[in-house]
């Protein structure tokens, strides 16, 4: 691998004489683990509280753990009886559908409305741009906890003020209606909160990316007669492609696992098996009902699931991480 | 259409889109100041002409309130520090040196972020249970202190690379000690990625939710986000201004915070890939 990589600090060793090769073969030993001594620390936690559940994620998967195991710290082994529970579930499959439906709405509406109003931000004066920028980082900013019993409070059926707003609008009478009456508002405005609050990463990202657009390569295009249209649809896009692909990649694995939001927007009450996602659904299932064998069996289907959604962007990911 | 009256149409838009997206954010902190019968009362008063802070003050004095905000302080503290302090040797080791697993690592860095928290809760409870680290400070830190390692590393590796190699060298022909080329000349160029990055590890621990959730039982134990997550709950009539108040109260540090590191960490956070 060639790269400008050792640097000054192994400048030193380069200094060798054959005299003092004894000496400095044990300095070299010393030198080549610094590296792994730098990483140590990170690997031990890593394995504790990462690797190590994981594996017992597994083995769990594979366990009656209810409370009684947990207070004897010991499950009892039933073979793949936890997965074949689930699979013979009706609920598991409506939830895999409903988790599968509302991940497809919320990552294309986010990347649509977010590349939309970047695109917007390139045509506004400097000063609405500022403007406009300023609120999407204020917006980014808000924890996703107070945003929840924010948008809880606009949307309640007595005196929300987006009752009013829309009944106020004409846009029909909204007097007491009630958005978490069916399963198809709740999530709605589950997934109207979540693209308003993952819009601004969007969209910072995407501006970005469009302020590279070299503006000779626009120029050029222009001069050999490209309309508007053309030059954003040959020069723009593919520019823009690398980096709208790695955000969709990485909103489908953050939408799929999504729990916050649901939970807490629809109520914690009030989540069941008519408006369960993945999140939600393992959570009811695994801890609330203390069946962790059967949560385990859940949880790891829907890691494998993101797993294989999000190779793509690891492996993009690395490919900058060894350029740099 | 001329040039000029599109630029005035997509102001219009982009002024439009600004008043929709902060809307929540700005209907929050009027709630929070607005007397009680404005509150509650069917047409929304739009901008009270009669400010108050009693919300503020029925907040303050919420079951709980200062006991989980001390908790919170105490959690957030003693992660950043000690995630920073690994963080930053890490983040060395992978700018500074090619070694064998090096590529590894970074895999392993980038693919433990793509792993959603809500599929890790029932292992970490049922670990973390076994060790006696459920419903105690303690526990919660360290979770936080992993979740928040992938992105400090990642972060801090790119403001360990933009350091010019030149002053290294020279420090190192100076005849510093390569401790001494370390101490003198990385250690103040990285301070501001350091900070920046910590900061960005206070927002994170700061606004999580799910962990504490789970790990943490006793209301005493809690954190300041789950403590507001419960206040809609306490009551059959929802006092919808101390509610906002006590919003308005948790997002402060936060928002203050990423408003002062936002610039800094922007193209990190594309890199790093973190969303609250």
């Amino acid at each position: 691998m060639r790269s400008p990589l050792p640097d000054g600090m192994s400048l030193a060793a380069e200094a060798s004489g054959p005299r003092r090769r004894r000496h400095l073969t044990w300095g070299r030993v010393a030198r080549g683990s610094v590296p792994y001594g730098l990483i140590l620390p990170v690997l031990l936690i890593v394995g504790a509280i990462l690797a190590y559940p994981l594996y017992s994620l597994v083995r769990l998967a594979f366990q009656r753990y209810g409370l009684s195991e947990l207070i004897a710290h010991k499950g009892i082994s039933v073979g793949t009886k936890n997965f074949s529970s689930i699979l013979h579930d009706q609920v598991f499959w409506h939830v895999l559908l409903r988790t599968v439906v509302f991940t497809i709405a919320n990552v294309g509406l986010t990347m649509v409305l977010g590349t939309l109003v970047a695109l917007l931000l390139v045509r506004l004066s400097t000063w609405v741009r500022v403007v406009l920028t300023s609120g999407l980082i204020l917006v980014w900013s808000v924890p996703v906890v107070v945003a929840v019993q924010v948008w809880y409070w606009m949307t309640n059926y007595q005196n929300g003020v987006l009752n009013f707003t829309l009944t106020k609008l004409g846009l029909g009478d909204f007097f007491h209606h009630d958005w978490y009456g069916t399963t198809f508002s709740q999530l709605g405005i589950v997934t109207a909160m979540i693209v308003w609050g993952a819009l601004p990463f969007v969209v910072v990202t995407v501006y970005a990316a469009l302020s590279q657009v070299p503006r000779e390569l626009v120029e050029a295009a222009e001069i050999d007669g490209a309309g508007s249209v053309r030059v954003f649809r040959d020069v723009t896009v593919p520019i823009l492609t690398p980096v709208l692909l790695i955000l969709t990649s990485l909103s489908i694995i953050w939408d799929f696992g999504v729990f916050t939001q649901p939970y807490l927007l629809i109520g914690q009450a009030h989540t069941g098996p008519s408006n369960e996602l993945m999140g939600t659904y393992l959570f009811e299932e695994g801890y609330l009902k203390t069946d962790f064998g059967r949560g385990a069996a859940i949880s790891l289907v829907m890691l494998v699931v993101v797993a294989i959604l999000s190779v793509f962007y690891v492996r993009k990911m690395v490919r900058m991480g060894d350029a740099a | 259409m001329s040039g000029r009256t599109r630029r005035l149409v997509w102001n219009g838009v982009g002024l439009l889109l600004f008043v929709v997206l902060v809307f929540p954010v700005y209907w929050m902190i009027s709630t929070a100041f607005k007397p009680e019968d404005q509150v509650n009362s069917l047409t929304p008063t739009w901008l009270s002409l009669r400010p108050t802070i009693s919300h503020f003050r029925d907040a303050m004095h919420a079951p709980f309130f200062w006991n989980d905000l001390v908790n919170t302080v105490i959690i957030v503290g003693v992660t950043v520090v000690i995630a920073m302090t690994l963080a930053f040797l890490a983040s060395v080791a992978v700018a500074k040196y090619r070694f064998t697993g090096r590529k590894l690592f970074i895999v392993l860095i980038i693919g433990i972020q793509m792993i959603p928290g809500a599929g890790l809760i029932i292992p970490l409870y049922v670990v973390l249970a076994r060790y006696h680290q459920v419903n105690v400070l303690s526990g919660v830190i360290i979770v936080y202190i992993t979740a928040v390692l992938p992105f400090s590393i990642w972060t801090l590796r790119g403001f360990i690379l933009g350091i010019p190699k030149d002053l290294e060298e020279a420090a190192m022909v100076d005849g510093s000690t390569r401790l001494g080329a370390f101490v003198r000349i990385l250690l103040p160029l990285v301070a501001p990625g350091l900070v920046a990055t910590s900061v960005f590890a206070f927002i994170t621990t700061w606004n999580e939710y799910i962990f504490a959730r789970i790990l943490l039982n006793d209301q005493s134990k809690q954190t300041l986000t789950v403590w507001l997550s419960y206040f809609l709950g306490t009551s059959r009539h929802t006092d919808w201004g101390a509610l906002m108040a006590g919003s308005t109260l948790t997002a402060i540090p936060a928002v203050v915070f990423f408003l002062l590191v936002q610039r800094k960490i922007a193209f990190g956070l594309t890199a790093g890939a973190v969303r609250g």
